[in-house]
C-alpha cells in the first residue's frame, strides 16, 4: 500500500484477523447473533457500523483536546447517537423493508461496545487520520465476521443468498431439494449463530496458536 | 492368535505416527490391551470403560429388537393389514429401516472420533459406543439418513469433542443429536406422520394426486395434546405396541434394562427413582388442578393435564430418557444428594414441558439437557453445604 505507511495499514489489517473485535475481544456479539440470519442484513449492518465508527472516531479525535474528561462518556454518546439516527433515517427513507428487518438493532448500534471501546481506547489519544483508519479497520473486522456468519446462516437455513434461491426451490422441489435436501431451520435461530461464531473462533485459534490464552 | 499377533505388529509399526490411535482403538476394541499403567495408585478390577459401555449396550439391545418388530407391526397396522407382532414380516420391515440407522450412527460417529483422535494425538475413547446405540433408538423410524448423519456430526463435534472428548462433555451427546434434529428439521421430528414407517411417503403420494388412503400414526402424547383420547389401552402403552421413536415405546423392556443397570451398579438408582418421583408429583399437581375445576375441558391443556398421573411414566420417551440418558455418569450430578435433586427436577420439568408445550409434547429431552447444564451447579452447592456443615461441627468441637 503506497498510500498508507506500514503503521497505518496495520491499523486497518490488525482488527481483520489477529485482533478481531468479535472473535478475539468478544465485543458486539449481541447484534452479531441477532441480525445475521440474512446476508443482506449483515452487509447493511456492516456498512452502518462502518459509517458510524469511521466518522465517530474522526469527530471524537478532533474534539479530544476540548472534551473535559469527566463528561467524556456523555459527549461520546451524543456523537454516536447523532450518527446512528442519521443511519436510521437514511435506511427508513431508502430501504424501508430492510430497516424493519433490522428493527431495533440499528438503534442499538449506540450500545455496541465496539464503538464506545474504540472511542475510549483509540480516538481520545490519536489524531484524526489514524482514528479514521482505526475506525474503518475495526468496523471491517466486525463486518467480516457478520458477513461470514450471515453467509452460512442464510445458505444453510433458508437455501438462499442475498434473497436468490441458489439451492433450488424448496416448494417446487427443484435443484438440491429434488434429491431430498431440506433447509436446516436451526440455522435461523440465534443459538446456531453463537455456535457458528464459536466455530470461527475455533478455526482462527487453531491456525494461530499465539491467540490461545493461558488458563 | 493370528489376528492378535498381526495387530500387535501393526501397532508397533505405527507407533508414534498419526495413525497410531486408530490402530490402538481397533486393538483395544477386539482384545484386552497388553499394557498396564505403571505409575500412581490403582484399583485393579475388571470393570474398565469398555466393559461399562458394553453393559449399557446389552441393556439396550432388547429395546432395539423390540423396536424392529414394532416398526413393522405399526406399519402393517396403519395399512389396515395387521400381522402378528412377532412375525417375520414385521421384523424384516423393521430390520430394513432400523439397521441403516444403526450403521449410519456408528459409522459417522466413530469416523468423527477417529479423525479427532488422529489430529489431537490422543487415544480413541469408547464413549461413543453407547451414544451410537442410543441415537437410532430415539429418532423416528423414517428419518432420512443424511439428516441423521449431519446431526451425528454436529452432536459429536459440538456436543463432545469441543469440550475435550469423552468424559468432558456438558451435554449428553445422543440428546444433542436429537435436539439438533428437533430444531433443524421439525417436520421430520414431530406431527402425526413420522412415527410410522411409510406414512410420510403415503402423504406425499396423496399430495401428488394418487388415489391412496392416508395413514397416520399419532403418538399418544400427540393425540392428548390435541385433547383427543388415544386409541390405546394401558397394557399397550406398557408393553409398547404403540407408535413412537424406534426404541422408546416398550416401558417393560426399558424397566428390565433399568433393573439390569442398577443390578450391575452402572446406572444410578437414585436418579431413576427421583426422576420417577418428580414426574409423579408434577402429574399429581396437574390432576389436582383439573379435579379442583380450575381448568375447563375447553382449555388446550386439558387433555394432558387430566391424564392420570402415573400414565405419564409409560407414554412418550419418559422411561427411556430417565433410564438411559439421565443416568449418563458424565453429564449427571456426581454427588448422591445432587443426584436426588437432579433426578427429581428432570421428572418434574419433563411433565411440565409436556403439558405446557403442546406443539412438541415431548419434554424429557429438553428437561434432561437443561438439567445437564445445571448438574455442576447442583454439585457445587451440595459440596459447599457439606463443607459448611463440617466447619460448623469443627467449631463446636473446638469451642
Amino acid at each position: 500500500m503506497g498510500l498508507l505507511s506500514k503503521k497505518d495499514s496495520k491499523l486497518i489489517l490488525d482488527p481483520l484477523a489477529d485482533n478481531n473485535p468479535i472473535t478475539i475481544q468478544v465485543l458486539g456479539i449481541c447484534s452479531a447473533l441477532a441480525i445475521t440470519a440474512q446476508l443482506k442484513a449483515s452487509v447493511v449492518m456492516t456498512v452502518s457500523v462502518l459509517f458510524v465508527l469511521g466518522v465517530g472516531n474522526v469527530v471524537i479525535s478532533l474534539m479530544r483536546n476540548i472534551i473535559p474528561s469527566k463528561i467524556r462518556i456523555i459527549v461520546q454518546l451524543v456523537v454516536v447517537a447523532t450518527l446512528v439516527i442519521i443511519v436510521d433515517q437514511v435506511l427508513k427513507a431508502f430501504s424501508y423493508e430492510l430497516s424493519k428487518t433490522l428493527s431495533v438493532f440499528v438503534g442499538l448500534i449506540i450500545t455496541n461496545c465496539i464503538i464506545m471501546g474504540r472511542f475510549e481506547a483509540f480516538a481520545l489519544g490519536n489524531g484524526p487520520w489514524k482514528s479514521f483508519l482505526d475506525g474503518i479497520g475495526n468496523a471491517l473486522g466486525y463486518g467480516v465476521i457478520l458477513i461470514i456468519v450471515g453467509f452460512f446462516r442464510e445458505l444453510l437455513g433458508s437455501g438462499t443468498l442475498w434473497g436468490y434461491k441458489v439451492l433450488g426451490d424448496p416448494i417446487a422441489k427443484t435443484g438440491l431439494y429434488a434429491l431430498g435436501y431440506e433447509n436446516n431451520g436451526f440455522m435461523l435461530l440465534s443459538p446456531m449463530a453463537l455456535i457458528t461464531v464459536g466455530i470461527i473462533i475455533w478455526i482462527q485459534r487453531s491456525r494461530n496458536k499465539a491467540l490461545i490464552e493461558e488458563n | 492368535m493370528g489376528l492378535k499377533n498381526n495387530l500387535h505388529q501393526l501397532k508397533e509399526k505405527y507407533k508414534g505416527t498419526k495413525m497410531a490411535p486408530a490402530f490402538n482403538a481397533i486393538h483395544t476394541f477386539l482384545y484386552t490391551p497388553n499394557e498396564t499403567t505403571h505409575s500412581g495408585g490403582h484399583i485393579r478390577m475388571a470393570d474398565d470403560l469398555k466393559r461399562t459401555m458394553n453393559t449399557v449396550i446389552m441393556a439396550m439391545v432388547p429395546c432395539l429388537i423390540f423396536g424392529m418388530f414394532n416398526a413393522g407391526y405399526q406399519h402393517f397396522n396403519a395399512l389396515g393389514t395387521p400381522v402378528d407382532f412377532l412375525s417375520m414380516d414385521a421384523f424384516l420391515i423393521g430390520l430394513k429401516k432400523i439397521l441403516p440407522l444403526v450403521i449410519i450412527s456408528y459409522g459417522v460417529g466413530l469416523a468423527v472420533e477417529f479423525i479427532f483422535a488422529m489430529i489431537k494425538g490422543h487415544e480413541v475413547e469408547e464413549g461413543y459406543l453407547v451414544s451410537g446405540m442410543l441415537i437410532p433408538l430415539i429418532v423416528p423410524v423414517d428419518i432420512p439418513l443424511w439428516m441423521l448423519a449431519v446431526a451425528v456430526i454436529f452432536g459429536v463435534v459440538i456436543g463432545k469433542e469441543v469440550f475435550g472428548g469423552t468424559g468432558m462433555n456438558i451435554l449428553n451427546p445422543a440428546l444433542t443429536v436429537r435436539a439438533f434434529l428437533f430444531f433443524a428439521y421439525p417436520t421430520w421430528m414431530s406431527g402425526d406422520k413420522v412415527w410410522v414407517h411409510g406414512a410420510v411417503e403415503r402423504a406425499n403420494q396423496m399430495a401428488a394426486g394418487q388415489d391412496v388412503d392416508a395413514i397416520s400414526g399419532e403418538t399418544i402424547l400427540g393425540s392428548l395434546a390435541q385433547n383427543n383420547a388415544p386409541g390405546y389401552d394401558v397394557a399397550d402403552m406398557f408393553f409398547g405396541f404403540i407408535p413412537g421413536s424406534v426404541g422408546e415405546t416398550s416401558t417393560l423392556l426399558i424397566l428390565l434394562g433399568g433393573l439390569f443397570l442398577i443390578f450391575t451398579k452402572i446406572g444410578s438408582w437414585r436418579i431413576m427413582l427421583s426422576a420417577t418421583l418428580g414426574a409423579l408429583v408434577m402429574g399429581l399437581i396437574f390432576n389436582g388442578v383439573v379435579n379442583a375445576g380450575w381448568i375447563t375441558e375447553s382449555s388446550k391443556f386439558y387433555g394432558l393435564m387430566s391424564t392420570e398421573f402415573w400414565h405419564h411414566l409409560i407414554i412418550g420417551g419418559f422411561a427411556f430418557g430417565v433410564v438411559f440418558m439421565a443416568t449418563d455418569p458424565v453429564t449427571a450430578s456426581q454427588t448422591n444428594k445432587g443426584k436426588w435433586i437432579y433426578g427429581f427436577l428432570i421428572g418434574f420439568i419433563s411433565i411440565l414441558i409436556r403439558v405446557f408445550n403442546p406443539a412438541y409434547p415431548e419434554g424429557v429431552m429438553l428437561a434432561i439437557l437443561l438439567m445437564n447444564v445445571f448438574a455442576p451447579t447442583i454439585d457445587h452447592y451440595v459440596l459447599q453445604g457439606n463443607i459448611k456443615r463440617r466447619m460448623k461441627r469443627l467449631k463446636l468441637k473446638t469451642a
